[in-house]
């Protein structure tokens, strides 16, 4: 007899329970599918705005100056650049492990927030990924350079020579070669297979011919089918489930060259994860750089959310309190181990030479800024995400420059100890770095699709296919998998 | 076949006002028993694969030997010059059989691009592309595809193909705008 009102009540509280714990739409104002293709195609389709032009001119400029800096130095020799004994690697190591991390956040966002089913990923990937594709270029500069000369770089190469000489595949020199191309390598696959479907949408919408062949030759004639979805889908799973244990493998190596000698401060075995979450810290924080004013220029507010912010700045916030954890930790063992020029390194790192670098870089940029992560008021707030962003991306820097030339000034004895002092061509190579970046970002998003249109597609209501069916129950495949 | 004006008839599509709706005519047209048909969405439809009765993407197997074959010539690679062509002693370490670790990281990064490459290069092949042209591209509406269209031809390849019975389907599956696709 009171079945029916029990029923009620009951049904009442599943759909209060069911609003609570409803999550904040990904795109907002209830955008459709072409207002999301209209907005984003838009930014490639228009002529280029002055501001565009000012901003090319200025980075370009500086990539050239880098560039002549380049062509200085292979021209001069490495004597251009400050290093001498006994500070061997100074700021074009610093430089290498910097870029190359900064890549790390481009990879997590595409690959390994893809595997954990992070929806929210897919209106910044794109261009994380780009972001990645350029750190890395930058990155390879300095080890291809610094070798000294650089005609003979191809012996890293295990080919066939005429002297019968090969490399040693045993040393962590030779695996950086490896991981770093590699890692090159499947990134621009990765992206290139996320591209397709949108260099199709600007072929289908294409109004000059010669746009049309362009986007059409590299759309390789897409066409949206689901017999064809159905692979890509597989392809993109299989190159995001390689990318993973690969971007975890490329910073690894990265601290392998550091951690296998016999330095005090480099010789420890905390340095792979360590390098790998200091990667991802910094990696964000330029993610973020790049996309709060990418965000506001182009009007993307709808797409960038403040929730997507505030994700990214909370990944800040655990990655950095890893790195904290780890640079504590590398006290307390220096402590710990008795090892005198262990404990001394520590100290001197502390109260050295280069103390600023350690109190300014390490402690207030990396450890200390972040913490402001902690309250939704700053996550939320884009000018403190944004200061907090260029601290991180300044400390990151500086923690490199600590751990490299830090370990190096100081020698076992006092007679071998020296000082680091950049020359101009040093300096300079690193802005020009800056200026090739920003350069090839702003060509990004002059020529191709910033946000990937296909995916952002999907987090829209209207994308699922099951919403409206006639009981309203929500299907997953057989295998339980969920498609994001 | 050919229409009235001589026209090679490639197939007959049919547009759907949502993925919901192509998602449930998907479901139709496969169980009418038709094997040469085709949705096309601006995004990859959760469950669409059931709905159009396909299995797993095979993929993953080539990917695997891709991943054999990168990891095979990373040992060919290393081990060649390494303990053959040119046994190299550094630093007076050692260099017998339990070095063997050392070769790990070069190997497993092989691994990766051998894989890696293969997953590219098998999308591509076992989608038939690149193909700069398709007689789909005839049908005008279809350029919203990638856009906010939603799309399901079948073709007249078919051996169930008859005009008749694909206009009733398609019709009676929530079908708009349905019209013949030529081939050129």
């Amino acid at each position: 007899m009171n079945a029916a009102p029990t029923d009620v009540i009951e049904s009442e509280a599943a759909s209060t329970a069911e609003s609570r714990i409803k999550r904040a739409p990904l795109v907002l104002n209830k955008r459709n599918f072409s207002w999301i293709t209209e907005r984003i195609s838009g930014v490639v389709e228009q002529p280029a705005p002055r501001w565009w032009w000012v901003c090319f001119s200025i980075t370009g400029s500086i990539a050239m100056f880098g560039l002549f800096c380049l062509g200085y130095q292979i021209s001069t020799g490495v004597g251009t650049w400050g290093l001498n004994h006994p500070v061997g690697w100074a700021w074009d190591i610093t430089n290498f492990v910097f870029w190359i991390g900064i890549g790390h956040a481009g990879t997590l966002i595409s690959a390994i927030l893809y595997l954990l089913r992070q929806r929210w990923r897919t209106s910044i990937n794109r261009s994380a990924e780009a972001m990645t594709l350029f750190a890395v270029m930058c990155a390879a500069i300095f080890p291809g350079v610094h070798v000294g000369r650089v005609w003979m770089a191809w012996y890293l190469a295990p080919v066939w020579n005429n002297y019968g000489i090969w490399p040693n595949f045993r040393s962590p020199l030779m695996w950086d070669v490896f991981a770093v191309s590699t890692y090159f390598t499947v990134s621009v696959l990765f992206w290139y297979t996320g591209l397709i479907p949108d260099l199709a949408t600007l072929r289908d919408r294409a109004t000059t011919k010669i746009k049309k062949f362009l986007f059409g030759v590299f759309a390789c004639g897409w066409r949206g089918s689901n017999r064809n979805w159905r692979h890509y889908e597989m392809a993109y799973l299989l190159l995001a489930g390689l990318s993973t244990p690969l971007v975890l493998s490329v910073h690894s190596v990265v601290s392998f060259d550091f951690a296998t000698s016999i330095l005090p401060t480099w010789h420890t075995t905390i340095f792979p994860p360590y390098f790998v979450a200091g990667a991802i810290f910094g990696g964000f924080a330029m993610v973020l750089t790049l996309l709060i004013p990418a965000r506001a220029i182009f009007k993307l507010h709808d797409i960038i959310t403040p929730q997507h912010i505030d994700k990214m700045a909370k990944i800040i916030l655990l990655t950095g309190s890893f790195v904290s954890y780890a640079y504590t930790m590398e006290f307390f063992v220096a402590w710990y181990s008795g090892n005198a020029y262990e404990r001394f390194a520590f100290w001197n790192r502390v109260l050295g030479p280069y103390w600023w670098y350690w109190w300014t870089g390490m402690l207030f940029c990396n450890v200390l800024s972040p913490q402001l992560f902690w309250f939704r008021w700053c996550r939320r707030n884009i000018l403190v995400v944004y200061f907090v962003c260029m601290c991180v991306n300044a400390g990151m820097w500086f923690e490199r420059f600590i751990i490299i030339v830090g370990g190096l000034h100081r020698d076992f004895i006092p007679s071998a100890w020296g000082i680091f002092i950049p020359t101009w061509v040093d300096i300079w190579t690193f802005i020009g770095t800056l200026g090739i970046f920003t350069s090839l970002f702003l060509l990004f998003i002059r020529f191709l699709p910033m946000i990937a249109m296909s995916e952002v597609k999907i987090v829209l209501p209207e994308a699922d296919a099951h919403a409206a069916s006639p009981n309203g129950h929500h299907p997953v495949a057989a295998d339980g998998r969920e498609r994001t | 076949m050919r229409t009235p004006t001589g026209h090679e008839v490639y197939g007959m599509g049919a547009e759907y006002p949502s993925a919901a709706s192509l998602y449930e005519a998907a479901k139709i047209v496969r169980d009418a028993g038709f094997k040469r048909w085709d949705v096309h969405s601006p995004f990859p439809i959760h469950g669409m694969d059931e709905a159009m009765g396909l299995g797993k993407s095979w993929l993953s197997a080539v990917v695997l030997a891709g991943g054999i074959s990168g990891l095979l010539t990373a040992i060919l690679v290393e081990f060649g010059p390494s303990w053959g062509l040119y046994r190299l002693v550094v630093h007076g370490k050692p260099y017998d059989w339990k070095t063997v670790p050392a070769f790990f990281p070069i190997m497993f990064e092989m691994t990766v691009l051998f894989s890696a490459f293969a997953a590219f290069f098998a999308v591509l092949i076992m989608n038939g592309l690149p193909r700069p042209h398709h007689p789909i591209f005839n049908w005008d509406r279809f350029s919203r595809a990638t856009n906010d269209g939603f799309f399901l031809v079948i073709e007249a390849r078919d051996p169930r193909f008859t005009e008749l019975e694909a206009r009733e389907l398609l019709e009676r599956s929530g079908g708009q705008h349905i019209t013949i696709v030529h081939e050129d």
